[in-house]
C-alpha cells in the first residue's frame, strides 16, 4: 500500500528515531504532570541481571527478574492495574539509586513508598512479616507462618514468598527452608544465595546467573 | 486483551509523527504528536479490545492538527512556502523543498496524502476523516501526490538558476 520507492512518498515517510526519543520522554513528563501515568517502568541493571522496576503514584509495585520475562510482567500489569503504562524512569530515580547502593553493599534497608496492591489476604499478610526480618538475618518458612498466626500454613507462606512483587525490597529471599536449605526464590536459587552471601559482608559475582 | 500504552507509542509513535509533520507541512510537528498521544493515553482504557488503534490515533492526529492549523491561520500569514533552496548547488532535493511543496498543497490534499499514503488509511476511511466522498478522497491524494512529483522532484533535477 505504501510504495516507498517512490522518492516523494520515501521522503514524507523517512522517520526520526531522534525526534521520537524526544517526543516520548515529554510525553511521559506531561503524563505524570496530568495525572494519566498509572504505571511508570524502568529498567536497572545489577549483579543479578537486568530489573524492571514499576511504581504508581502511590509507590513501587513491581519488582521483577529477567526469567520472569519483562514483557509479560507489563502485560500484567496492564491487565491487573491499568493500560496507561509508560517508560518513565523520573518516578524511579530514587529506587533505582536505593537498589544501585544495596547491590553495591552500601545500604541495608529500602526506604520507599511501596504499593502492596498486587498481593492480598494472607499473602500480603506474609509480605508485611517479611519485612521485619532484618538485613543479614533468615527465618525458617515454619518462623513466619507462625508470626502470622498460621502456624501449620507453612506451604501458604511458600506461595506467598515465590508470589512476592517486590522481591528483594520486600526481602523474600531471607526464608529458608527447617534443613538450613534454601527453598525456591523467584529470581532462581542463585540469585537467592548471591544475595544471602553479599548480606552476610561479601560481594556478588557478576557471572553469578551465568553458570 | 489491550497492551500496555508504551507498546502503542513505539508501533505507531513515529507513522503518527510522519501523519502530523504531512499535514502541517512542518518538521517540527511535536505539538500535533505531543496532544495526540496525551490524548490518547486519557481515553486508552475505555478504547475497545479490537478497535483498529493506528486508525483511531489518526482520527485524534487529525483534529488536533486541524486545530493547530486554525490556530497558526488565526495568528498569522498561510503556512509560510519557504524558499530555502539555496543560490547554488541544489541538485539534490533538500527537506525545506519538501515542506515547500507541502505547504503549497491544498489542506485537503495535505490530508488525504498523509492519511492514505503515509498512515495506509484505506480511501474509504480517508473519506469518512476528511469529508465528502471516497472518490473525492482518492482524487485529492493523487493530485496532492501528483503536485508534489513536480514541485519537489523538480527542485532535484532542475539545477536553480544562479543569481548574478
Amino acid at each position: 500500500m505504501i510504495n516507498f520507492s517512490d522518492p516523494v512518498l520515501a521522503a514524507i515517510n523517512t522517520d526520526d528515531a531522534e525526534a521520537m526519543a524526544r517526543l516520548h520522554d515529554q510525553l511521559a513528563v506531561a503524563a505524570e504532570v496530568d495525572r494519566l501515568l498509572d504505571v511508570a517502568y524502568r529498567t536497572v541493571d545489577s549483579p543479578l541481571g537486568t530489573l524492571l522496576l514499576a511504581a504508581t503514584d502511590q509507590g513501587l509495585v513491581r519488582v521483577a527478574y529477567d526469567r520472569e520475562d519483562h514483557d509479560q510482567v507489563l502485560q500484567a500489569l496492564c491487565n491487573q492495574i491499568s493500560p496507561r503504562i509508560l517508560r518513565a524512569p523520573r518516578r524511579l530515580d530514587q529506587v533505582a539509586r536505593q537498589f544501585a547502593e544495596y547491590f553495591a553493599g552500601e545500604r541495608r534497608d529500602f526506604v520507599l513508598p511501596l504499593d502492596f496492591r498486587l498481593a492480598h489476604g494472607f499473602r500480603r499478610a506474609v509480605l508485611g512479616h517479611l519485612g521485619l526480618i532484618n538485613y543479614g538475618h533468615t527465618e525458617t518458612y515454619a518462623e513466619v507462618a507462625a508470626a502470622t498466626g498460621r502456624a501449620r500454613a507453612v506451604r501458604a507462606v511458600g506461595t506467598a514468598c515465590a508470589t512476592n512483587p517486590l522481591p528483594v525490597v520486600v526481602p523474600c529471599h531471607r526464608v529458608l527452608r527447617s534443613d538450613g536449605k534454601l527453598g525456591g526464590y523467584i529470581g532462581g536459587l542463585e540469585a537467592k544465595a548471591a544475595l544471602l552471601s553479599l548480606e552476610s559482608g561479601g560481594t556478588i559475582d557478576r557471572n553469578i546467573l551465568s553458570r | 486483551m489491550k497492551r500496555p500504552f508504551e507498546e502503542i507509542v513505539a508501533e505507531h509513535g513515529p507513522t503518527v509523527l510522519r501523519v502530523c509533520r504531512a499535514v502541517l507541512a512542518r518538521p517540527d510537528a511535536d505539538d500535533a504528536w505531543s496532544e495526540t498521544f496525551l490524548a490518547a493515553l486519557r481515553a486508552y482504557p475505555d478504547l475497545a479490545d479490537n478497535a483498529n488503534i493506528e486508525a483511531w490515533l489518526v482520527t485524534i492526529a487529525h483534529r488536533k492538527a486541524i486545530d493547530l492549523l486554525r490556530a497558526e491561520s488565526r495568528r498569522a500569514a498561510p503556512i509560510a512556502v519557504a524558499e530555502t533552496r539555496s543560490a547554488v548547488g541544489g541538485w539534490e532535493p533538500s527537506d525545506g523543498d519538501l515542506w515547500a511543496a507541502l505547504g503549497s498543497l491544498p489542506t485537503k490534499q495535505r490530508q488525504a496524502v498523509a492519511y492514505h499514503h503515509v498512515a495506509g488509511l484505506p480511501y474509504a476511511e480517508v473519506a469518512a476523516l476528511v469529508g465528502g466522498s471516497t472518490d473525492a478522497a482518492r482524487r485529492a491524494a493523487h493530485d496532492g501526490i501528483r503536485a508534489l512529483r513536480r514541485r519537489y522532484l523538480n527542485s532535484a533535477t532542475v539545477p536553480p538558476q544562479k543569481e548574478s
